[in-house]
């Protein structure tokens, strides 16, 4: 289990002094940090041979063009993807939901029809949805979670029924951990004629993902939370599915023919890629695939699994400490209150120690209700961790404790 | 960066100047970030334009708690010109870490650091903003 101390020479950031402490980064469930591999790749691209894509008919063009469709190639296989044509570079996690939100729900879902979703979406899988029951007059469903945080299949069974024209759910919780039965939770919908939209960002950086094993029909997820650069992710939906949505987003690229009245739209999945796209970022992407590939993402979940053990059982051993989340079955976040501590006291007194955590809502107010807590404070672990992070988190909290006690 | 968690500002934070209910007030004003949790009350008692007793309940992290405290030690006894004056000293001073002209604002000043720190500055200004709406209320009343 070296995994963590034998790559962080790859991740420059890590040499970096905070507050005069080195630095102990917990929030790779927010943002991770970006390996050499990365940001070379960046900036040789840069650098060597970047142009625009699918434009122009020049030695750059075709070479900008054949790093940013080879990047597409290779995400498509990370995730097991059945179809390349269904593979759609967006922003990020909510661009890619809102697409779905806005080309599929607002034309396919219909008045008095059901849109299934839980309690413990954050608000890009949630907010959306929401619009769309708006627009369409649909109703909103929540599958109900047992107290550990995980979710209850049984009356799973009985919300996801005829009426229900989507089932949209996170596949990792960013706050409970919960890793969701997400396989079942689309065959239940595909059982009732639904289509299941999965959010993944909390799921591909940590585990593998085999998109034809699941068979959703859109998963979506985000590259800087996957090692690589910010504003790009991923929307993978069924060729077929997409075929019949309109476009998201109009402009360059995504058209075939234009005339003053109306347009015809580019093959997938050009159709739903507006505008220049963020061709250096995908090439990061790219390599950020190829470093958690020559890992294994087996041996990361492995890693993830270790650390979230064992700061669970160190913070348990600790007085007066809220653990939320079930105990097996959970991706690499820890969330947590110390009693008499407000979160964002608790990461303030860490941050002068160097240690980096996430403090508040998490983006999840319905289920910081439900916690019937305000905020949690968060550690979230990546494969460039290691036990003495854990350490110095513990050593933090005791610390911060003496301070505010 | 200086230390935000200082002496002064754990001193109110551990042990809170006027905190609970206040008998006989004349109006009390909720405030909230919903964004950090952070909830408040204000208990005002008014002897016609002066602020004769003031008190605070609620929850939040330890700067929303403490500039509470700080406030209702410095607005004590003082007129509602002067409060709404000492609100707009307190503003400019989160703004830009600069003391006030005049009058200093002793305890106050141990929050300086939170003009560094942009993501507190509404624990800092919550119970401000909190007694803003109060000297509204108080107006339209």
């Amino acid at each position: 289990m070296l995994l963590g101390r034998d790559v962080r020479k790859d991740f420059p950031i890590l040499n970096v002094k905070v507050n005069g402490k080195p630095l102990v980064y917990l929030d790779s469930a927010a943002s991770s940090q970006k390996p050499n591999a990365v940001l070379e790749s960046y900036c040789r691209f840069c650098e060597q041979r970047y142009s625009n894509v699918h434009r122009g008919i020049h030695t750059l063009g075709e070479a900008a063009t054949g790093d940013y469709e080879a990047a597409r190639g290779s995400i498509a296989e990370f995730i097991q993807a059945p179809a390349l044509e269904g593979v759609i570079f967006t922003r990020g996690t909510p661009e890619s939901i809102n697409l779905v939100a806005h080309s599929y729900g607002k034309k396919f879902v219909k008045h008095g029809q059901s849109i299934v979703l839980t309690p413990m979406e954050h608000h890009a899988n949630l907010v959306p949805w929401q619009l769309v029951a708006k627009f369409v007059g649909a109703e909103l469903r929540f599958i109900p979670m047992k107290s550990d945080g995980t979710l209850d299949l049984a009356e799973a069974r009985k919300l996801i029924d005829k009426t229900t024209a989507m089932v949209a759910v996170t596949h990792a919780s960013n706050v409970l951990g919960t890793i969701n039965p997400v396989g079942e939770i689309v065959e239940l919908a595909h059982k009732v004629g639904a289509k299941a939209v999965i959010d993944g960002a909390q799921a591909v950086p940590h585990m593998p993902v085999n998109l034809r094993e699941m068979n959703p029909d859109f998963y979506s997820f985000s590259g800087h939370k996957m090692l690589g650069p910010t504003g790009i992710g991923v929307l993978y939906g069924r060729p077929e599915i997409l075929n019949d949505m309109d476009p998201f987003l109009t402009g360059g690229e995504m058209i075939r023919e234009v005339y003053l009245d109306h347009a015809t739209w580019n093959d997938l999945p050009y159709k739903f890629e507006a505008g220049t796209p963020a061709i250096a970022e995908a090439i990061g992407l790219h390599a950020a695939v190829r470093y958690l590939q020559e890992i294994g993402m087996e041996r990361i979940a492995q890693m993830d699994h270790y650390l979230t053990t064992h700061a669970l059982e160190k913070l348990a051993s600790e007085p007066d400490i809220a653990l939320y989340g079930p105990l097996s079955q959970r991706g690499a976040v820890t969330s947590f209150n110390v009693k008499g501590i407000h979160p964002h006291d608790l990461a303030a007194l860490l941050d002068r120690e160097g240690i980096a955590i996430r403090a508040g809502h998490h983006c999840c107010q319905p289920l910081m209700r439900w916690l019937d807590v305000q905020a949690t404070a968060r550690a979230s672990f990546y494969l460039y961790n290691t036990a003495d992070d854990v350490a110095a988190l513990i050593e933090g909290v005791r610390t911060a404790r003496k301070v505010l006690a | 960066m200086s230390d935000l968690y200082g002496e002064i500002l754990l001193d109110h934070y551990r042990l809170p100047r006027n905190k609970g209910q206040l008998v006989g007030e004349t109006l009390s004003v909720e405030g909230k970030n919903p964004l950090c949790g952070d909830e408040l009350t204000l208990h005002l008692k008014l002897d016609g334009d002066r602020v004769s007793d003031i008190s605070f309940e609620g929850n939040g992290c330890a700067i929303s708690m403490a500039s509470a405290s700080m406030l209702t030690e410095d607005l004590k006894g003082r007129s509602l010109a002067e409060v709404q004056r000492r609100i707009e000293q307190f503003r400019s001073f989160i703004r830009d870490g600069k003391e006030p002209d005049g009058e200093p604002l002793d305890d106050i000043s141990a929050l300086a650091g939170v003009a560094q720190l942009p993501v507190r500055v509404k624990c800092a200004t919550l119970a401000w903003t909190t007694m803003e709406q109060g000297l509204l209320q108080v107006k339209q009343s």
